[in-house]
């Protein structure tokens, strides 16, 4: 089984280009677990159609300790499981706690065995790595395989790589490895080659350029993925061609993040000036 | 010019302080050198000395955290006032009546709380969506038991790293409940660098809350307050009883024996006189501030500290009446101390002790080991600032750190109807120039000999080191020292909780402890501590095949 965990700025399209990026594997007949760590617990209302499901949190808290693993994971679309960790509401409580409380609830529950015959579990995880309990699927090996979600616009490339500082850091002493960028396009000047350029810096590759297409929207207002909605639409393509990139990714390493002052220069030299 | 570093010390204490650095790395035996002080005669000059400074991590400190000050110290003798440790078990379990706090709830309308253990219990779910509602839930269950006159709240660490918002809850329940004074304190373990910090934001919060809020007229005359008595074993009783046959008014102890009523009425006392000096002089100038009340600087540990205090606390009421009660008190008093101090001074005299306790402690108890003819080679405190060692007039020059920053300083103005200078100010003139000093405490250095030894915030290895070394007749701290000490076969001697002791405060207080001393350093068990076969082994024998 392959682990992978999605991270990248909030509000980039992590979530929807995990979930359509699932599809894409589960029609290839891939076997895949997606656990969405955000408290808004909103990482699988694609493949689910709907945000009916009950997080894991939830069930704990209304059900005490004694729940079964059908409790906390539903079927979604091409046989995919999905689990929403959830957590607690704006502004109380502690959300990183809730994540490695919600990991751990599905360890002991045996969902990660050998005979789910899982071939990928799937980390969407808010945000930047924020605290201890966000950087919870990339401890002690839940996730060993890192895949960052950004664009050509500043601050999104700005957190990719201060998450490759995360990922680094846990990679040194562990299994974790950064499989890619996968950048989710803004229509930004010069997109293609900037990430491709941040990505040969950091020691990572671009895996793929998702180009901006309307039917994404089109498929979420609809509650599908987009292979799910329209099975023919070029962006479904595009998902399949991303999903069959990671399924063939070699290229594992430990990322090394950029100096600010790097960065900077990246975006002049790519952006800025040509503008 | 003579620098503080000229080496003019006997060479063994120099010897002795370079070997305990010696052990050290050198960046910590560089900051634990300025912990260190060899108090030598310099000219008019009490020397400098490193405190209330982080302890280096690696260092078995003798500190605690700042809920511990908080809750432990200042509010944990409060009898009347329910106390919640918002938190986890452990922080409100382990801080449950582990001080020797006493009060006297024997009045018949008296409330009692101090035996309880009250907590929130957090569990994870409450750390993961946040513990606020179990807190009021909390807050509801215990008001309907037992309808206090005040509940307060106390952060643990976990709180503070969740951010739950206790003071917004202790409001909501205070409007809720209406006749209950509900408040919090944000006193995090986390917070400051010692549990000089809890104490300090549990006096404020006291002072914000509950100081000033019942105006009544309380009988009596010469009223004082007792501030930063904390009546282990029986101290503030012993005190009390001396105040009352001179015929002095206690209207509130901070916070020794305390009620409700006691705080809420402080305001309406004519004197402060201040005990520890570290864990409340700043409550000390708040209500000279804000009320007109002035402050004086006692101390009740030792016979004629005792005698000494009671003279300054007439001196400063000016009336024939009480200076006249004050000195029979005095007289009748003192020859049953002299009687016992005579029969074990010659047991005694000589000896010396070393004292590593508190903020004030370290100082106040070096006054009784005096009256025995022995002497403090070495002393420091935990947690006490560097105004505790050398005086407050270093005070101005004090660095404020990122550590103290974050400890809140109230600032108060004068009340607008309750501010009322006792004295005029011709009458305070007369008084200081009589040889009363207020506002002053000259801290613990000068009163030691030369030659002896300063150490702030000793820690387990210099504690063991320091008895190897320099072999003192008895050592004084707390209970995570006490067998650690013993196993050295050295007598030790709590003195923040008096291990089952007490009261050593005041004259009857006084006989309790030379007793108790003499009963230590004379004991004959230190020489038993080694097995008599480590002494001389009664068999030997070799192996066949050598």
């Amino acid at each position: 089984m392959r682990k992978i965990a999605i991270y990248g700025k909030g509000g980039i399209g992590k979530s929807t280009t995990t979930q359509n990026t699932v599809a894409g594997l589960a029609e290839m007949g891939k076997k895949v677990m997606v656990v969405g760590c955000d408290p808004k617990a909103d990482s699988t209302r694609l493949l689910l159609g709907g945000l009916a499901q009950k997080s894991v949190l939830d069930t704990l808290r209304e059900e005490g300790e004694d729940i079964e693993l059908e409790n906390i994971r539903r079927g979604g679309y091409g046989s995919t499981w999905c689990v929403e960790s959830g957590g607690p509401e704006p502004g109380v409580g502690c959300a990183g706690r809730g994540i490695i409380t919600a990991i751990n609830m599905l360890e002991s529950l045996g969902a990660y065995e050998e005979c789910e015959g899982l071939d990928y579990a799937f980390y969407d995880v808010l945000g930047d790595v924020v605290c201890g309990g966000f950087a919870m699927p990339i401890r002690d090996g839940k996730a060993e395989e890192i895949y960052i979600v950004c664009s050509g616009e500043m601050m999104a490339m700005y957190a990719a790589n201060n998450i490759c500082k995360g990922v680094r850091k846990f990679a040194e002493s562990g299994k974790v490895r950064l499989g890619g960028l996968i950048c989710n396009s803004r229509n930004v000047d010069n997109e293609y080659e900037m990430i491709e350029a941040l990505a040969e810096k950091i020691g990572t590759q671009m895996i793929y350029f998702v180009p901006r297409d309307n039917d994404v929207q089109r498929a979420e207002i609809n509650r599908k993925t987009v292979i799910e909605w329209n099975s023919d639409a070029p962006q479904a393509h595009h998902y399949r061609a991303l999903a069959r990139a990671i399924d063939g990714n070699q290229k594992f390493v430990i990322p090394n993040p950029l100096q600010i002052e790097e960065l900077e220069q990246l975006l002049l030299d790519f952006g800025l000036l040509a503008a | 010019m003579i620098s503080a570093h000229d080496n003019k010390a006997p060479a063994d204490l120099a010897v002795i302080k370079e070997q305990i650095l010696g052990k050290y790395p050198p960046k910590v035996a560089r900051k634990r050198a300025k912990q260190i002080l060899i108090n030598e005669a310099l000219e008019n000059e009490t020397p400098e000395i490193t405190a209330n400074v982080r302890t280096i991590p690696g260092i078995i400190t003798m500190r605690g955290c700042t809920y511990a000050g908080c809750k432990g110290v200042i509010m944990g003798p409060t009898r009347d006032i329910v106390n919640i440790t918002h938190g986890p078990i452990g922080c409100g379990f382990y801080s449950w009546l582990t001080r020797r706090n006493q009060t006297d709830a024997s009045a018949p309308d008296a409330e009692n709380y101090m035996t309880y253990c009250f907590s929130t219990d957090m569990q994870d779910k409450d750390i993961i969506f946040g513990g606020e509602k179990k807190l009021e839930l909390a807050i509801q269950e215990a008001y309907d038991i037992f309808h206090p006159k005040g509940i307060c709240i106390f952060a643990t660490c976990p709180v503070g790293l969740i951010g739950d918002d206790i003071h917004a809850v202790a409001l909501k329940m205070k409007n809720k409940l209406g006749d209950c004074n509900v408040f919090a304190f944000s006193c995090e373990g986390y917070k400051g660098v010692s549990q000089s910090a809890g104490h300090h934001i549990a006096n404020n919060q006291v002072f914000r809350h509950l100081v000033g809020l019942n105006d009544e007229n309380k009988p009596g005359e010469y009223k004082i307050n007792l501030l930063g008595e904390y009546n282990i074993g029986g101290d503030g009783f012993e005190i009390d009883r001396i105040l009352k046959k001179c015929g002095i008014t206690n209207i509130a102890t901070f916070s020794g024996n305390s009620s409700y009523d006691q705080f809420a009425s402080a305001h309406t006392a004519d004197l402060n006189a201040v005990m520890c000096h570290r864990s409340i002089n700043y409550v000390a100038d708040m209500l000279e501030v804000k009320y007109g009340i002035p402050w004086v600087k006692i101390n009740f540990i030792g016979a004629e500290a005792t005698a000494k205090s009671l003279r300054k606390i007439a001196k400063y009421f000016d009336d024939p009446i009480l200076t006249e009660r004050v000195e029979a008190v005095i007289a009748e008093e003192m020859p049953a101390v002299a009687e016992v101090a005579n029969q074990v001074r010659p047991r005694t005299e000589g000896k010396t002790a070393m004292l590593f306790v508190g903020g004030s402690r370290a100082h106040h108890y070096q006054e009784l080991f005096k009256e025995l003819g022995m002497k403090t080679i070495s002393a420091g405190y935990e947690f006490a600032h560097r105004d505790d060692y050398e005086g407050r007039h270093v005070l101005p020059g004090l660095k404020v750190d990122a550590d103290s920053r974050n400890i809140e300083e109230i600032e108060v103005s004068p009340d607008e109807t309750r501010y009322n200078p006792r004295k005029s100010e011709e009458d305070m003139e007369a008084l200081v120039s009589s040889g009363l000093d207020f506002k002053q405490y000259e801290g613990m250095i000068p009163d030691m000999e030369k030659n002896t030894v300063v150490i702030d915030d000793l820690n387990q290895y210099e504690a063991e080191k320091m008895v190897e070394l320099m072999k003192p007749d008895i050592f004084c701290a707390g209970i995570k020292e006490k067998f650690s000490i013993q196993k050295l076969g050295i007598p030790m001697k709590q003195l923040h909780s008096y291990d089952s002791g007490g009261p050593y405060a005041g004259f009857r207080g006084a006989v309790n402890f030379y007793n108790e001393i003499d009963r230590l350093v004379n004991s004959k068990v230190w020489g038993y501590l080694k097995a008599p076969w480590q002494e001389n082994p009664e068999l030997s024998a070799t192996y066949v095949w050598e």
